[in-house]
């Protein structure tokens, strides 16, 4: 087996030393009622790399791969294009097989690559600090809802309806055994997000309200007056992004008051990868550091007074806390954020504002273009790259039937929001650099067919 | 005359003679420092060439963002520099043996990192129409069967995100079969005080109380205290086996029979799988819920500290409260089952844990390597590493002292605690000491229950060769210890950087870049 490399020989000579005849001997510890005699029965054996690769090619190929026909999918996750260089550096074998940074005398690598990942976020989302990223957006959200119970010492956050239903779906979960108390909605098709609604909502006992900023219709909004109403009753902001490139051309979270924000970092150097692994990024105010779950890179000196980087603050980790752990988290995404990292680096502010620029030009051209046809409705005018349609019929089905055309035509409201039976006829589209006009158009002609 | 050599070159002998420690450049030959990007770049910088901008109606709400954002650019060729010479400063497997215990530091196929970047699998978005993506279904359906298998189990739930989450999600499926037999009551998970610090730390997130289960002087569950202390009010058990000391727990079933008695539910942390698969299934142990590290036992790579995976493979009992969403084969179709086609056959379903269905480009990678070795070869896998781990134990036992060697042979990993070392030397410096020889240190001071731990997991993927050359290492530099050199303790001398101040860190985080102030502004 080419992953094995002791030879029958070498099995010989060792059992010999341990002073066992043979391999059973060192699994005595096993009843005997529990020890399989072979191998597991039902299952094949082994191949060789070809074998492998024609097995797991045949199934990539059953897949309707984003790059190979018109694509308009986003709702938490979206297609941009990656520079080659990023996929090159997260293969170098010294960062993709080396370990969480235990020993950092030799992990300079990976710390000052967090180091550098921590200031960039907090840049980007507009905050003090950031940690060295969680397993996705939806677990930093829920992360985020239990940060501000901590801190506020109350029990009871508010979700906009715009806040994507995946990470509201995962938050009610968790709330179920937490014993936190959520106040949810579902979105509406009104040009503005619910914020209204949400600043009428806050109490006393309110630990954090939860906002998605563009939310999942795609709308965005000015935070600074939610913010405000949340610190009037000592409550937090907790703002999501799902879509880190919209920050190259529209106001941080943090600029408009967030205490914390939350997102995803994929549609930054990750790519789609049918949902994961993904990056969850987390930043707060200095104040809340240790408050703060996850990772945490710090600047140091060594013996000799050269400046380097270790994992720090664990006294909030559970390997030395334990039960009374901030979180139970243990990995966190750092392959991811080195890519993502990489990405931002390559593109720098210039090349994040250029690619936020040419994203929002083409998702509004997309807009004016699909709202020409008859029987679609643009929800809303303030957006950054995706945007909802309201159609004339059911999404789903208009949906199925482009993609058996060969047409990723967006995500349904339907398939995020199967009950809510007044969402039915929505239809998020994401357009970004990757999205060409000709698709555009493609996805405009068969739009008109399947309404007309 | 020859004609040979007509460019003058001769060969030289080197002057002998002390190297200075300085350099110009700080560098020293190929170790090479490295500024922060916040230090060579520049927010005009960008490595990335696009059309041009076209011009079109701004939406942006007036949020426009105005002021910089502070992050600086590089061109491609100093991008890829600079994190090259990062890369440089890292440990990893592709450069050599990386024995951490309990962290199952494998080789990594790159035939892995080649099936995950298909198309049809890295370039797939989560949300495609489902009939649009029965490649990537048929995926996740065929590594569940081969887990299950494996495990001896009923089902598996995949969508955990790293090994803690997947532990979270076999709590909450306790509680949640707890809470449908309206046994609120049981609030108590049991915990040996050899077990990983996120069992505690999940089972409080999860709204457990904690209580630990004392161990034997060989290593193992107490099962005379674990059965006193079942009851009523106990939920249930979480223990790993093989467990944190390298040894199989031989008492797994009458442990599991007891808590089953009991009216509690046993959840086992499958974090040292790697030692029994093809040779174990815990389902005949009697677990009711175990999560698999794919990031271990199924070679996806580390990355530095993640991404991890961690599905979770459930007993008949717990089955019905997994978490959504999961894909089930109905004729020739995969169908996901989500929040909507739930239905009754899933309504005790506890709900969903993360966005989108798990950690695909982990399943893409495992399934790969599960392939690769087939039933067979995992079966080998085990006995290599156990194996691998005896070989060390016995090669080491008579420098360091092995708690456990007397009561029998290891599973994948040997464990030895700093006792007989001199005063003033602990198990960071030998910990460190095999540093500048080369080599990753093991896991220290883990598990908490011998003292100045030196837990080494080998691995199946080191050859004898490598094997004698880090117990050679590791010898000498405990033989170094043992003798109070001191060039141990304040090793490493050799690494790109010395020990590092981590009580300086902690005292004034420094955890972003933040421009020097200038010496003039300041005054």
């Amino acid at each position: 087996m080419r992953y094995l490399p002791l030879t029958q020989t070498d099995r010989q000579a060792m059992l010999a030393t341990i002073g066992a005849s043979w391999i059973d001997d060192l699994f005595v510890d096993v009843p005997e009622a529990a020890r399989l005699d072979g191998p597991v029965h039902g299952l094949p054996l082994h191949a060789s790399e070809l074998a492998v690769e024609r097995h797991m090619s045949a199934l990539a190929k059953k897949n309707l791969a984003a790059g190979d026909v018109p694509f308009f999918l986003g709702a938490g996750a979206y297609r941009h294009h990656v520079p080659a260089s990023v996929d090159h550096i997260i293969q170098r074998g010294e960062f993709l097989t080396a370990y969480t940074p235990y020993q950092p005398e030799i992990a300079q690598g990976t710390l000052q690559v967090m180091f550098e990942f921590q200031t960039q976020v907090a840049r980007l989302l507009g905050c003090d600090v950031a940690n060295a990223s969680m397993y996705d957006g939806s677990t930093a959200c829920w992360e985020a809802i239990v940060m501000a119970r901590r801190v506020t010492k109350r029990g009871k956050a508010i979700l906009s309806g715009g806040l994507h239903p995946h990470y509201v779906s995962v938050a009610n979960t968790m709330a179920k055994f937490t014993g936190d108390q959520l106040v949810t909605s579902l979105p509406s098709f009104s040009p503005e997000p619910d914020t209204l609604d949400l600043i009428n909502s806050i109490d006393d006992d309110t630990s954090c309200v939860v906002v998605q900023y563009p939310d999942i219709l795609g709308r965005i909004e000015d935070m600074s007056a939610l913010a405000e109403a949340c610190h009037a009753k000592k409550a937090l902001l907790v703002a999501v992004v799902t879509e880190p490139v919209a920050l190259g051309a529209i106001k941080s979270p943090g600029e408009m008051g967030a205490d914390i924000v939350v997102g995803e970092g994929q549609s930054l150097g990750v790519g789609l990868q049918f949902g994961g692994p993904y990056v969850g990024l987390f930043a707060c105010s200095e104040k809340l550091v240790r408050q703060m779950p996850g990772r945490l890179c710090g600047e140091t000196v060594d013996a000799e007074g050269k400046r380097g980087f270790v994992l720090t603050l664990s006294t909030r980790e559970q390997h030395i806390r334990r039960e009374k752990a901030t979180s139970n988290i243990c990995t966190s995404s750092v392959l991811c954020a080195l890519a993502m990292s990489a990405h931002m680096t390559l593109l720098g502010e210039a090349g994040l504002r250029r690619l936020a620029e040419i994203n929002h030009v083409a998702a509004s051209a997309a807009a004016d273009r699909l709202a020409e046809i008859d029987g679609v409705e643009l929800v809303t005018d303030r957006f950054f790259n995706e945007f909802t349609l309201k159609l004339s019929k059911e999404a789903r089905p208009v949906v199925r039937a482009l993609a058996d055309k060969g047409i990723l035509a967006g995500v349904s409201l339907g398939r995020l929001y199967p009950e809510a039976t007044e969402l039915q006829n929505g239809l998020i589209v994401a357009v970004t650099e990757t999205t060409t006009e000709e698709d555009v158009e493609t996805l405009a002609s068969a739009l008109e067919e399947a309404l007309a | 005359m020859s004609t040979i050599n007509q460019s003058g070159w001769r060969p030289t002998t080197p002057e002998k003679g002390e190297a200075s420690g300085e350099t110009f450049t700080g560098n020293r030959a190929l170790m090479l420092e490295e500024p922060l990007i916040f230090e060579i770049g520049s927010t005009e910088t960008t490595g990335v060439d696009f059309g041009e901008a076209p011009s079109g109606k701004s939406r942006l709400a007036g949020l426009e963002r105005s002021k910089t954002i502070g992050l600086p650019g590089l061109s491609e060729p100093e991008a890829v520099r600079h994190y090259t010479r990062l890369s440089r400063q890292n440990y990893a497997i592709d450069l050599g043996l990386f024995p951490l215990g309990s962290c199952t530091m494998k080789h990594n196929p790159r035939l892995n990192e080649r099936m995950a970047r298909l198309p049809g699998f890295a370039d797939l978005h989560p949300l495609t129409p489902v009939d649009a993506c029965q490649g990537a279904f048929e995926v996740i359906h065929q590594l569940a069967h081969w887990l299950v298998t494996l495990t001896g189990m009923h089902s598996v739930a995949m969508s955990p995100k790293a090994g803690a989450h997947g532990e979270l999600c076999g709590v909450l499926a306790i509680r949640a079969a707890l809470d449908a037999k309206g046994e609120q009551a049981r609030k108590v998970l049991l915990v040996p005080e050899s077990a990983h610090g996120t069992n505690p730390a999940t089972a409080a997130f999860a709204g457990f109380t904690v209580e630990d289960i004392p161990a034997t002087e060989a290593g193992r569950v107490n099962l005379r205290a674990l059965k006193e202390r079942l009851g009523p009010d106990v939920a249930g058990v979480m223990i790993t086996n093989p467990n944190t000391c390298g040894l199989f727990e031989p008492d797994m079933r009458e442990i599991s029979n007891a808590v089953h008695a009991a009216g509690g539910y046993v959840y086992c942390d499958g974090a040292n799988f790697n030692a029994i698969v093809g040779r174990v299934r815990p389902g005949d142990l009697g677990i009711d819920a175990m999560h698999i590290n794919l990031h271990k036992t199924f070679s996806t790579p580390h990355g530095g500290g993640g991404p991890g995976s961690g599905p979770v493979v459930f007993s008949e009992a717990l089955t019905p409260y997994a978490p959504l969403p999961f894909v089930e084969k109905q004729g020739d179709q995969f169908v996901l089952v989500e929040e909507e086609t739930a239905g009754e056959h899933h309504a005790s379903s506890f709900g969903r844990m993360v966005a989108f269905h798990g950690q695909m480009g982990m399943f893409t990678r495992a399934l790969t390597y599960i392939l690769s070795h087939g039933a067979d070869g995992l079966r080998q896998v085990a006995e290599d590493s156990v194996l691998n781990a005896n070989y060390i134990l016995r090669s080491m036992e008579d420098v360091l002292d092995a708690p456990f060697a007397k009561s029998g042979p290891c599973m994948h990993e040997a464990i030895f605690s700093d006792k007989g070392l001199p005063e003033g030397f602990s198990t960071i410096d030998v910990a460190k000491g095999l540093i500048d020889e080369g080599f990753h240190p093991m896991t220290v001071y883990f598990p908490l229950v011998v003292h100045g731990a030196m837990l080494v997991e080998p691995t199946e993927t080191e050859s004898k060769a490598t094997l004698d050359q880090f117990i050679g290492a590791f010898r000498s530099v405990a033989a170094r210890a043992r003798n109070g050199d001191p060039m141990v303790k304040t090793a490493p001398h050799f690494a790109p950087r010395r020990r590092l101040d981590e009580t300086l860190a902690a005292r004034k985080p420094v955890l972003v870049w933040k421009e020097p102030v200038r010496a003039e502004a300041a005054e």
